[in-house]
């Protein structure tokens, strides 16, 4: 096999996106560094520990104080403490739950699944929602569709999603009784046939969903909106329409797939925003993911698992971000000579 | 002025007012309980109803409004001060400052908020200050990158070049020359998170988690309202709708500042 023209611009291309790799796992570090850093001194919120506990909250007993000195070593000098800290948390360690003494990572790591599976079900729900509705209103700035959407928008904006879900909670499911409004798994589940119990699933899954998605659909819209208006006002789309393509092939292979570009990042930005999310959703319907794990543990104020959480989430955050990142390299080659 | 700023003000102006003299016409004592009226739907002497403990929705919700638009602007003020502070060091000096404070707001970026807000209320007392100081301490971030890229623009302006021929000092410079002239954006800013605030604190005092009963929040109001959801939806459906009026009122003010 020859090493023609195309094999050269192949190696090239491979080459350079592999140097934007590591350029951006080297710039992984600092960030990962400063994320403890943050939490480190969530930690250090209190003043004047373990008095200042004991007087918040009177449930916290002296022994449960003495685990949290020891876990933190909050007798030591700060340096000290926090670089016993990262030493454990490199390790994942983030110490045993208070409240049932198992490991930490272990409990986060069985409930990351279903909140995964609630965004990404809810990532895709945007998606399908919000491409159409952006695009078609920015075939026609101003016009009727555009006119309701931007309503519908502002309201979005404006309603709170907790809100939303007891509206639902309280027409589908306790007026209307079509949806059940907590839990995971029907009190029948084990006797379900296979699609039933799938079914079941599915059913108990619409509302979270719904309202986890809710969140991002005005914003996601406005976006889509925003691009595509900006992208078919460029020259090459005029050029375009000039040369006599049909209408239809110039919005939906030439402007869209510019436009889509840039909201390969909105996603990756968005992540938190749907993560911090959870926290909501699945207290309010009862499933049992990472964000209500964290919320009882803040109940709790179960320590260990707080702290365990935060960072969790955070680098999650970052690991989504990054990949976002590539994505758009790997699509925009422009982005990787910057 | 446009549409939009007098539709958005008229609200606020109307939230305000009822904030101010909500002791005045409240028809009860938001804390007075009322064993003969346990639940009762709206009616003429409780006009939005009653709550579990016989407690007069509509007097809980006049106060309510007090909490809510004290939270915007607490949390705002705090949001606005890191955020100026920062934003005007990165873009005025550049270099490793600005290296240094872009990777902080970087980080910051990188937690979910509301997992951050949890965070913190579990290692502080939830009082309503502490609630608007935390609200404020994960929210500057946006402000600082604004205020950055318009100071960068700014700076570089010919009145500030005379300004420092004149041999003004930096101080003097970023407070009388530049930010006056970045006020705009940033105005649009604090107004747009004033009601991102007032959401963020009615979703953590629905959770529990911010402005503790007895003191009447929309967002305690709601998270008492769900335990009876099924037979009190007055309570689910007044506190929301008030939330929902108030950061319209705000979302649609600051936009139409933006035009």
């Amino acid at each position: 096999m020859g090493f023609g023209h195309w094999d050269l611009f192949r190696v090239i291309r491979n080459s350079t996106m592999l140097l934007y790799f590591f350029k951006r796992l080297f710039n992984l570090v600092p960030l990962l560094l400063g994320i403890t850093i943050i939490s480190f001194a969530v930690i250090h919120l209190a003043p004047g520990r373990p008095a200042y506990l004991k007087e918040m909250d009177p449930r916290i007993s002296l022994e449960a104080q003495e685990r949290l000195m020891k876990l933190y070593d909050l007798d030591k000098p700060l340096l000290k403490q926090y670089l016993n800290w990262l030493k454990r948390v490199v390790r994942l360690d983030f110490g045993n739950s208070f409240v049932d003494g198992r490991k930490v990572i272990v409990r986060l790591r069985e409930r990351l699944p279903i909140t995964l599976l609630i965004n990404i079900l809810a990532m895709g729900l945007i998606i399908g929602i919000a491409l159409p509705v952006g695009i078609i209103s920015a075939l026609k700035p101003g016009g009727l569709f555009d006119k309701w959407t931007t309503f519908f928008v502002f309201l979005g904006f404006s309603l709170p999603a907790f809100w939303l879900a007891l509206l639902l909670m309280l027409l589908l499911g306790i007026k209307l009784n079509w949806l059940p409004i907590s839990g995971l798994r029907s009190f029948d589940h084990h006797q379900l046939s296979f699609w039933g119990r799938n079914l079941d699933l599915l059913k108990h899954l619409i509302l979270p969903v719904s309202v986890a998605a809710f969140g991002g659909l005005a914003g996601f819209s406005r976006y889509v909106r925003g691009n595509m208006i900006g992208v078919l006002k460029q020259d090459y789309i005029r050029a375009a329409y000039a040369q006599g393509i049909d209408k239809k092939r110039v919005v939906y292979k030439y402007a869209l797939k510019n436009a889509l570009l840039p909201l390969i990042t909105i996603l990756g930005l968005s992540i938190p925003g749907l993560i911090g999310g959870s926290i909501i959703f699945e207290s309010i319907f009862a499933i049992p993911g990472m964000g209500r794990l964290l919320y009882n543990s803040t109940m709790a104020r179960d320590y260990p698992v707080i702290m365990g959480g935060l960072v969790i989430g955070a680098v999650l955050t970052l690991l989504g971000n990054l990949l976002a990142d590539l994505c758009y390299a790997w699509a925009d080659p422009r982005i990787r000579y910057e | 002025m446009n549409k939009l700023i007098l539709f958005g003000i008229s609200i606020i102006a109307v939230l305000v007012l009822l904030a101010v003299f909500a002791p005045f016409i409240s028809p009860y004592n938001p804390q007075a309980i009322d064993v003969e009226n346990i639940l009762s739907p709206p009616n003429r002497v409780h006009i939005l109803g009653t709550d579990s403990l016989g407690r007069d929705l509509f007097s809980r919700m006049l106060y309510g409004t007090r909490v809510s638009l004290e939270v915007g602007l607490v949390a705002v003020s705090v949001s606005l001060i890191i955020g100026v502070l920062l934003g005007s060091l990165a873009g005025y000096w550049g270099g490793r400052v600005d290296n240094l404070i872009m990777r902080f707001v970087d980080i910051m970026l990188c937690f979910p908020t509301f997992f951050l807000l949890l965070a913190m209320v579990a290692f502080l007392r939830a009082t309503i200050f502490n609630i608007m100081l935390i609200i404020g301490l994960t929210s500057w971030m946006g402000i600082a990158r604004l205020v950055r890229a318009e100071v960068l623009s700014i700076k570089e302006k010919d009145f500030v070049r005379y300004a420092k021929a004149m041999g003004a000092g930096n101080f003097k410079i970023i407070s009388r020359h530049i930010l006056p002239n970045a006020l705009p954006p940033v105005l649009v800013a604090a107004v747009l998170g004033m009601g991102g605030a007032i959401l963020t604190e009615s979703a953590l005092s629905f959770l529990g988690l911010g402005v503790q009963p007895p003191t009447a929040s929309w967002g305690n109001i709601l998270m008492e309202g769900k335990a009876v959801i099924d037979i009190g939806w007055w309570l689910t459906l007044f506190p929301g709708m008030a939330i929902l009026v108030t950061v319209l009122g705000y979302n649609l003010l600051g936009e139409g500042l933006r035009k």
